[in-house]
């Protein structure tokens, strides 16, 4: 029988070797968005077609990661999607007539927004609007306008 | 099959859950916490935490180097090797973890729990207890569940951790994937909350389910020997349905 000094002192080891690992799965194994508290600002684009993009999905200037997608609605006037953008402060000197475009990385890969820049010496800011978007290629559609162009010239 | 059905069967089924449902709330209506409580879980905490770390951390190894192994192979053949620890994390985080300690936890502690308990009762140490105007809920059943509570999560995450060592045993060190790229892609596709908090979450509950039914069975088992062994055996078989159901039930609600 161990004494209980000895008991006391493994069962607070076994507390902080879980915790240990609580941390280290937490901070090495995820995607630690869930921590940082970077600071952000908003920019919104309308797009005519998303295709599969997702919030929080990449925002990628010249393939750095300069932000995320955090939210994305269907604007009740245009019918378009608005998606809203959160850019990170650091880069707080992006060109206002950027234009923002959705890839794909790879050809299975998951979508993100591609800032472009442009030549304005003004910078966007807290909740400017991007002018000039791309929307997304849906495979389908160019697909199906391929078998229609063919079949059109036979 | 024919009797299993028969209502007397279902009926007693169905008492049985009642019972022990209405068991676990008479024991967290009579918590209290006291500087003496707290000694007494710290002390469960070590016999049933501490003492499976053992056979938790060898199974977490072998089961990530063996699951590793397999997908690895698979993805592979579609150039997709590198995606291995995505697969990986998110197996283990969101499923394999929690309902695998669960389950070893209850074959290696809850089975003992159960014999204490159900010994103690043959024993009639538990009238004794009370015949002292100590509250046997209260001294023997609620430190066990706690500790259950807080010895669960924290076994799961040593299981997660031994099982990405497994990973990268077999993918880096064997295989050749890049650690940065093992990392990296990981580090892209598991949230901190919707994928790995699940897991804690879920780890939570299957303990406090494990650590319940341990007290449950032991608690209400005949005094004999025969009683005993039927209540560790029951333990197990409770336990691991009972999880294997809840972790469909959470997964489900948590998508």
């Amino acid at each position: 029988m161990k004494s209980s000094n000895q008991v006391e002192f493994a069962a607070g080891l076994f507390l902080i070797l879980g915790l240990a690992a609580l941390l280290f799965l937490a901070l090495q194994a995820t995607d630690t968005e869930g921590f940082q508290r970077q600071d952000t600002y908003r920019v919104e684009a309308m797009f005519t077609n998303i295709g599969g993009l997702k919030p929080r999905a990449t925002v990628s200037m010249a393939g750095v990661k300069v932000g995320t997608v955090d939210s994305i609605h269907l604007d009740p006037a245009t019918l378009e999607a608005r998606v809203v953008m959160k850019i990170y402060e650091q880069f707080d000197d992006l060109p206002d007539d950027s234009s923002a475009a959705i890839l794909t990385s790879g050809i299975l890969g998951d979508q993100y927004v591609g800032l472009e820049p442009g030549g304005s010496p003004d910078p966007l800011t807290d909740g400017d609007r991007i002018l000039i978007t791309n929307s997304a290629v849906v495979l389908e559609q160019l697909i199906g306008r391929y078998l229609f162009n063919t079949d059109g010239e036979e | 099959m024919i009797e299993a059905l028969h209502p007397n069967r279902i009926g007693s089924a169905v008492r049985s859950l009642g019972r022990a449902v209405l068991f676990l709330l008479v024991a967290l209506k009579r918590m209290r916490c006291s500087v003496f409580h707290v000694g007494e879980t710290m002390r469960q905490v070590y016999y049933i935490g501490v003492r499976s770390l053992v056979i938790i951390m060898t199974a977490g190894f072998f089961v990530g180097l063996v699951l590793t192994l397999q997908t690895y192979d698979t993805l592979n053949r579609f150039g997709a090797g590198d995606s291995v620890s995505i697969v990986l994390s998110l197996a283990l985080f969101k499923e394999l973890g929690p309902v695998l300690t669960a389950i070893l936890f209850a074959g290696r502690a809850g089975t003992s729990v159960a014999a204490e308990i159900g010994l103690m009762k043959a024993t009639e140490q538990l009238d004794a207890l009370d015949l002292m105007a100590i509250d046997p809920m209260e001294r023997i059943v609620q430190p066990r569940l706690l500790a259950g509570l807080i010895a669960v999560p924290l076994l799961t995450m040593i299981f997660n951790a031994m099982a990405l060592l497994g990973g990268v045993v077999y993918a880096v060190l064997l295989m050749g994937v890049d650690s940065n790229v093992f990392w990296g892609n990981m580090q892209n596709a598991v949230g901190l909350w919707d994928d790995f908090g699940s897991g804690v979450v879920k780890a939570a509950v299957f303990g406090l389910v494990a650590s319940w039914m341990a007290v449950f069975y032991g608690w209400t088992c005949k005094p004999t020997g025969e009683g005993v062994a039927l209540a560790t055996t029951q333990t197990v078989i409770a336990t691991a349905i009972s999880v294997l159901l809840l972790d469909f039930v959470l997964s489900a609600l948590m998508l």
